[in-house]
């Protein structure tokens, strides 16, 4: 193989120039189809009004977000299966149905974002449930408490002083 | 005290980062400067100064300082020594000061031993070292004090996040901060190379060390990651397309590129301007990733530490570097000249291919990762998940490990059809028959059973380069090159397997029942309270045991922990060669029976071995690479010795 042979089908600015193109036609075709199947398999996320005001078509898989109703929770018969109603701590509720062992941080009162669709009967069927875990999470009780209790060390602490 | 000289160390760092800045730029307009000199020390000052610093939070988390609101808010004195210390890393502003502590140890050492570059090109790219890390100290100095006193000290700290306290998350972070920071190096070499137009196959060299244990670090935190998230979050899952895994993703997908491209720069001096694209696009992705996590913009279940206006400065930073290079990209690359050329059937070729495919992947990982971002903007919240990535991932990720198989074998230039023909042939062959075989084995997705078709071809051809030739004068890199494409074949296999052969079972159990799960019978025996240092916990006893096997104990836990309260639930599970049992148990229903959700799930532990394989080829390849290195400069030194020798004669 001769540098001849090499250079045959290209000329100097030619492989650059091939190459750029070739780059750029297989970005453009990923762009293309990501978003393409950006809007065939984003699932929509809806808050709990946005569900009572416009529910999404049944068996469409989406996405649902708020707030785990103070005193919803129930396990059924079968003890797999939890039901309990997602609001937006307005008049917005939906009842959610799921199968399975709820994630650690589910507690009522507490934000939860649900995977799943709508079934025939208006519930929302979940496959997966999300509870969001924050490094600074802070019981509302304890960050009080310890407020509290500074303000009561200042206290003690300036009392003789004037 | 021990606080407050951390502190000061901090704004010296500054200081220093600033002084290398000015030098290395001075430099570049005077013949010799002054200030230039300076460059190189201040660098290596400058990385002892951000390890003291670092030594000191590490002191104050180790004693508890509690007047330190950082150890307040973060710690908690009943914590083992070993989580009071990683919890330092565990938040904000400790993780910032440790990437910067990385990236200012790497700056030292690239002042202290690299000599091969041209003295102008290594000041362009201190200073560019030094830009990069006076972000992070502004930063961190301005907006994310990580030895802010209270005014008060705490009674006791808050403790950390139970989720966190475990030995896989102490070495996580810091193991992809290693890899982001070996990208910011590889981004200030580009830069370098750049102003000076010096893009050389010298360069590459240099640079291709650094890309090479980023990606290593990337690799491994990668892979540690997906496997605390399995057993951690208890969910069986390894791999969620969150936006925190994507943004570990991304700057993988560009490493990998790069590393691949900078071979090309090396060993035959094309791919140039690509590669310096490639070194800036790296270090974005890392920067992006950093901010989409510090940033909290995406919602995501991995994500720690989150403060929404810290995520401004962040990617006010972004933009001023990313926009600064690709300025700098703009303006330079048209001076650099065009590279050797080569034809499309060769190595080269390959390697071209696998870029562009690897571009591709990035750019839909990308896409899919900031479009739930984009549409925000339009009032509409979406979320996009494995529907969309793997499909659309699929389509160039299959083209990619095709060529994967192949390039390996082609020559350097160009390459002739007649030679490879057999190879060729033989896993053509190899992946029909599996295709075949795959497909009466049982009712797959498609994916999985192109991943299972793939992964066994894969495997085959990742040792074909070894073919025909003394195994004891294979290069090391070489070796390094096939145990990772092995590791993607064996990683492949785990993927492909764990999502065609997963079998699950939930179900309500009373103490004493016994459900069957594949050839598994599982018996639960009890369920007891137990104690750990800052938790309790009820403890499910499962006997399991399958065929003529003796039955086993696992013992899924569902933990309280008191500093925060909070409840874990710990999985257990029984590795096996051939597959891992994955037990976690739930609540207590009312009629006393216990929740179980079971698993059996066929070779899953491969995905991690292949992780691992695929680390440890990188790690051949830079021994392979550095060893290389090193006979090159006896060999000059020689060169020149006697070149002296003869003059003198």
């Amino acid at each position: 193989m001769s540098e001849n042979d090499v250079s045959k089908g290209f000329k100097p600015k030619h492989q650059r120039l091939v190459l750029v193109t070739l780059a750029l036609v297989a970005l453009i075709g990923a762009g293309l189809l990501a978003s393409w199947g950006l809007r065939n398999q984003a699932n929509y996320f809806y808050l709990p009004d946005q569900f009572v005001a416009a529910p999404p078509p049944v068996g469409q898989a989406i996405r649902l977000g708020g707030m785990v109703a103070e005193g919803s929770i129930k396990t059924l018969g079968d003890g797999v299966t939890v039901s309990f109603v997602v609001t937006d701590q307005k008049e917005a509720r939906v009842p959610v149905l799921y199968t399975g062992i709820l994630p650690d941080l589910f507690v009522e009162n507490s934000g939860v974002v649900a995977d799943g669709s709508m079934d025939a009967k208006g519930v929302f069927v979940a496959d997966n449930l999300l509870a969001k875990h924050d490094e600074n999470y802070v019981p509302k009780e304890l960050e009080e408490m310890s407020q509290h209790q500074a303000a009561k060390m200042v206290e003690e602490t300036t009392m003789g002083l004037e | 005290m021990l606080a407050e000289l951390g502190l000061a160390a901090l704004w010296l760092c500054a200081a220093l980062a600033l002084l290398q800045l000015l030098g290395g730029a001075l430099a570049q307009r005077e013949a010799t400067g002054e200030l230039a000199a300076l460059v190189r020390p201040a660098a290596i000052v400058q990385g002892v100064l951000a390890m003291f610093a670092f030594a000191m939070l590490l002191w104050v988390f180790a004693v508890t300082d509690l007047s330190v609101k950082l150890v307040a808010t973060n710690s908690h004195s009943m914590k083992p020594l070993i989580f009071k210390l990683s919890g330092a890393w565990g938040n904000h502003e400790g993780s910032m000061l440790l990437w910067v502590t990385v990236m200012a140890m790497a700056g030292a050492l690239i002042a202290l031993i690299e000599k091969r570059l041209p003295e102008k090109t290594m000041q362009a790219t201190l200073a560019s070292q030094g830009f990069v890390a006076l972000g992070f100290y502004a930063f961190l100095l301005l907006s994310s004090n990580p030895f802010e006193r209270l005014p008060i000290p705490a009674i006791e700290g808050q403790g950390l996040n139970p989720l966190l306290q475990d030995i896989g998350l102490a070495f996580h972070p810091p193991t992809l901060y290693f890899g982001y920071v070996g990208l910011s190096v590889a981004f200030s070499f580009a830069v370098g190379a750049l102003l000076t137009r010096q893009v050389t196959p010298e360069f590459a060299r240099v640079m291709r060390p650094w890309v090479l244990g980023a990606w290593v670090f990337l690799t491994l935190g990668i892979t540690a990651g997906s496997y605390w998230a399995y057993y951690e979050l208890g969910w069986g899952g390894w791999w969620f397309w969150d936006p925190v895994e994507n943004a570990s993703l991304m700057p993988w997908l560009a490493a990998t590129a790069l590393l691949h491209s900078a071979s090309v720069l090396a060993a035959r001096d094309a791919l140039r301007t690509w590669t310096i694209m490639l070194g800036v696009v790296a270090f974005s992705m890392s920067m992006l990733g950093t901010f989409l996590v510090r940033s909290g913009i995406l919602t995501s279940v991995h994500a720690f530490a989150v403060d929404p206006e810290r995520g401004s400065f962040i990617l006010f930073l972004l933009i001023l570097y990313i926009g600064g290079a690709l300025a700098v990209f703009g303006l330079r690359a048209g001076s650099v000249t065009e590279g050797t050329r080569f034809k499309a059937w060769s190595r080269e070729g390959a390697l071209v291919f696998n870029n562009v495919m690897l571009s591709a992947i990035l750019g839909i990982v990308l896409l899919g990762t900031l479009y739930p971002l984009l549409t925000e903007a339009f009032d509409v919240r979406v979320s996009v998940g494995p529907p969309y990535f793997n499909p659309v991932g699929a389509i160039f990720v299959v083209p990619m490990l095709l060529v994967m198989a192949v390039g390996p074998l082609l020559r350097w230039r160009g390459d002739s059809w007649e030679r490879l023909k057999m190879p060729i042939l033989v896993i053509a062959a190899i992946l029909i028959v599996l295709a075949a075989a795959v497909y009466f084995l049982g009712d797959m997705s498609v994916l999985a059973w192109i991943g299972l078709t793939l992964a066994g071809g894969l495997a085959v051809a990742s040792f074909l380069p070894l073919r025909g030739r003394n195994l004891r004068r294979v290069p090391i890199a070489t070796w390094g090159m096939v145990c990772a494409h092995f590791g993607i074949a064996v990683a492949l296999f785990g993927m492909a397997s764990e999502s065609a052969f997963t079998q699950e079972k939930l179900a309500a159990v009373s103490p004493g029942a016994t459900e069957q799960l594949s050839d598994w019978n599982i018996t639960l025996e009890s369920v007891d309270p137990v104690a750990g240092p800052n938790w309790t916990a009820l403890e499910a006893k499962l006997l399991v045991s399958r065929g003529n096997e003796k039955p086993v104990i696992v013992a899924p836990q569902s933990r309280n922990f008191w500093a925060p309260p909070q409840e874990t639930t710990e999985s257990a599970l029984l590795t096996r060669w051939d597959g891992q049992l994955y037990a976690v148990v739930g609540n207590q229903a009312e009629d006393g029976r216990w929740q179980l959700r079971l698993w059996w799930k066929p070779f899953v532990t491969f995905i991690w071995y292949g992780g691992l394989l695929i680390a440890f080829g990188g790690v051949l390849a830079i021994i392979g690479r550095v060893k290389t290195d090193l006979k090159r400069r006896v060999v000059k030194r020689a060169i020149a010795q006697r070149r002296s020798f003869e003059e003198a004669a």
